[in-house]
């Protein structure tokens, strides 16, 4: 038995089954996460293969220096930025709104089936996603020309045309997203305590005061936490939608290119290893401090539902 | 539901309320059904009448071609559905078993480093080194290029799904546990024994959300497998070659000698997009309550 007087060991020893029960999970979080975080150095150099991650020479910011000079910096902060911004907004509009519908409807079946086929799209993959648009927006052969042509109208080719892909994003976010949050927020809704609204009959309150007085102020923490933890993943792009959405089409990046596509892509085509880590630590780094920002500000309004 | 339903008045402002969140909520359903359907339709449509006419909400010339092509040259689609299921049902498995246990020991409150632990493990979803450390480690050290491990591992162990199966463990009376530990159980068997299946419910959901990243993913294929490994190629990512490369479909058909000619390529592209999603359409009705318990939770404690 060990009796020696360092904590650790000591638990270590004691709670053994406890510890190797822990060990699988740990040993994939540190082969993903921690070993790959070591890697960040690799923005600091100029990566060769024969020599490796820690073998390459250091070239200091260059890399940084490289990556903010192309102007492909600030174009892709910026889209990132606004896109988040916008899909928060329309989504969380569109979710807090289909949820108090929800609640206050009485007929049982249409808001089982509403609610069901609301949520189907959160299910499918981004691929499918693709297909959807491709079915939608192709030029020759796509369901919205094919109706604009019936309609007599101007054919659109969105492909060429820049002005619609906000449009259409956010439009995808939102197919995707608002079942889910409506699921969510109508769980919140649910929760409230039906006295507050026996009472407010009685006090003959219409429906609009109840939602405005009880529903909507019952759930601003929930929604201003969300809120403020959605303003803490603003730098990440949602790679896969942006991706499979625009099909990484040349025409248009200038205003689809967040981010983390134009990391990967640059990494898959150009296998420009040093830029594109300056370019994840500038993201993964802005990220975090943002993270605890908005942790820091929860924290101070409602500590229950602080991350940590 | 609220459990006292407030009383419904039958007033101006609850007809027009009603009136319109109907209206609202029917709009919205429809376009969350609209893309399927014109799916549906395109996939039944006949090729010529599709390049004449355009996809439309309704086949204007009805076939089945694009079925029948896709089940004349099977081999590709077979395969791709076979490794999606196998690494589904292997990821599953073990991303719930290595998941559940770490979070039996986190949610122990006589594990004394639960809350060091606990945030080792949170950390990596609010830092990360980029893609491109973890790119290079996975190929270069970890050799997962044209490797089905590369399919499987990455997406393993998610921190949120830890979590929540920790609140689930949480939520079984303390009381079950130290009857165990007084009767001499270890922590395997009391895990074994007493946790996991008084957290049936929470394994359920979590594991369906790990089967849904499983079923869904083609991104760690695209980064890691070439073109030369078509047959490690899981379904979503067989399904996004055919949609993204003109010649994915007449090649397919050409290595099983069939004539460009004769392949219907625009319905055969949205009949795979059926197949390819088929599955989780039809099983959805049935597992949707234990997605809704998820997201529920993750509300109450974010």
């Amino acid at each position: 038995m060990y009796n020696g007087k360092h904590p650790f060991l000591h638990d270590l020893y004691k709670n053994r089954t406890k510890w190797l029960m822990l060990l699988p999970a740990a040993v994939v979080v540190i082969l993903m996460c921690y070993i790959p975080m070591a890697g960040i150095v690799l923005a600091f150099k100029e990566y060769n293969y024969h020599d490796g991650i820690f073998g390459s020479p250091w070239t200091g910011f260059e890399n940084f220096q490289y990556f903010f000079k192309s102007g492909k910096a600030w174009l892709t902060t910026r889209n990132t930025i606004l896109y988040n911004l916008a899909f928060l907004c329309v989504n969380t509009f569109l979710q807090i709104t289909c949820a108090i519908m929800l609640s206050e409807l009485a007929g049982k079946m249409f808001k089982r089936i509403t609610q069901s086929v609301m949520f189907l799209p959160y299910f499918i993959s981004w691929v499918v996603v693709g297909a959807f648009i491709y079915n939608l927006f192709n030029y020759e052969f796509g369901a919205v020309n094919t109706f604009l042509k019936g309609a007599g109208l101007e054919l659109v080719d969105v492909y060429s045309n820049k002005k619609m892909w906000p449009f259409i994003l956010i439009a995808v976010s939102a197919f995707k997203n608002v079942g889910y949050g409506t699921v969510m927020y109508l769980a919140s809704i649910v929760n409230i305590d039906g006295e507050m609204y026996e009472a407010a009959d009685l006090d003959g309150a219409t429906m609009w005061q109840k939602i405005r007085y009880i529903t909507l102020p019952c759930i601003r923490p929930t929604v201003v936490i969300l809120f403020l933890l959605a303003i803490g993943t603003i730098m990440k792009g949602d790679f896969q939608m942006f991706w499979q959405v625009t099909g990484n089409n040349p025409m248009v990046l200038e205003v689809t290119d967040v981010i983390d596509t134009y990391v990967t892509r640059s990494l898959l085509t150009l296998q420009e290893f040093g830029m594109t880590s300056a370019a994840g630590l500038y993201q993964s780094g802005v990220s975090f401090v943002l993270v605890l920002i908005a942790n820091y500000i929860v924290k101070k309004v409602e500590p229950d539902y602080a991350l940590f | 539901m609220r459990k006292t339903q407030h009383k419904k008045i039958r007033g101006y402002d609850r007809i027009l309320f009603s009136f319109f969140s109907h209206l609202v909520l029917i709009v919205l359903s429809a376009a969350c059904l609209l893309p399927f359907w014109l799916v549906i339709s395109g996939s039944l449509s006949d090729q010529q009448s599709i390049q004449l006419n355009g996809y439309r909400l309704i086949p204007q010339q009805f076939s089945l071609d694009a079925y029948r092509m896709l089940f004349k040259i099977p081999e590709e689609l077979i395969r791709a559905y076979g490794v999606t299921i196998l690494v589904t049902a292997a990821g599953t498995g073990l991303g719930l078993l290595v998941t559940s246990m770490a979070s039996y020991v986190l949610a122990n409150k006589d594990f004394r480093y639960r809350y060091q632990v606990s945030f080792f493990f949170y950390f990596t979803s609010i830092f990360g080194g980029g893609l491109v450390p973890w790119y290079i480690f996975n190929t270069k050290y970890l050799h997962f290029h044209n490797n089905i491990i590369a399919l499987i591992l990455p997406i393993l162990v998610n921190v949120t799904y830890l979590l929540i199966l920790k609140s689930y463990m949480m939520s079984i009376p303390e009381s079950l546990y130290e009857s165990a530990y007084l009767d001499g159980a270890g922590d395997m068997t009391v895990y074994f024994r007493i946790a996991l299946p008084l957290c049936k419910a929470g394994l359920a959901t979590v594991g369906l959300f790990i089967a849904l990243n499983y079923w869904n993913d083609w991104y760690n294929a695209m980064l890691f497998l070439d073109e030369g490994r078509r047959d490690l190629y899981p379904l979503q990512y067989f399904l996004n070659n055919i949609l993204t490369k003109a010649q994915a479909i007449n090649a397919a058909a050409a290595r099983s000698g069939i004539p460009a000619s004769d392949v219907p390529g625009e319905p055969m592209k949205l009949a795979m997009t059926v197949i390819a999603t088929g599955p989780i359409v039809l099983l959805y009705p049935f597992l949707q309550k234990y997605f809704v318990k998820g997201v529920t939770i993750g509300a109450v404690k974010g």
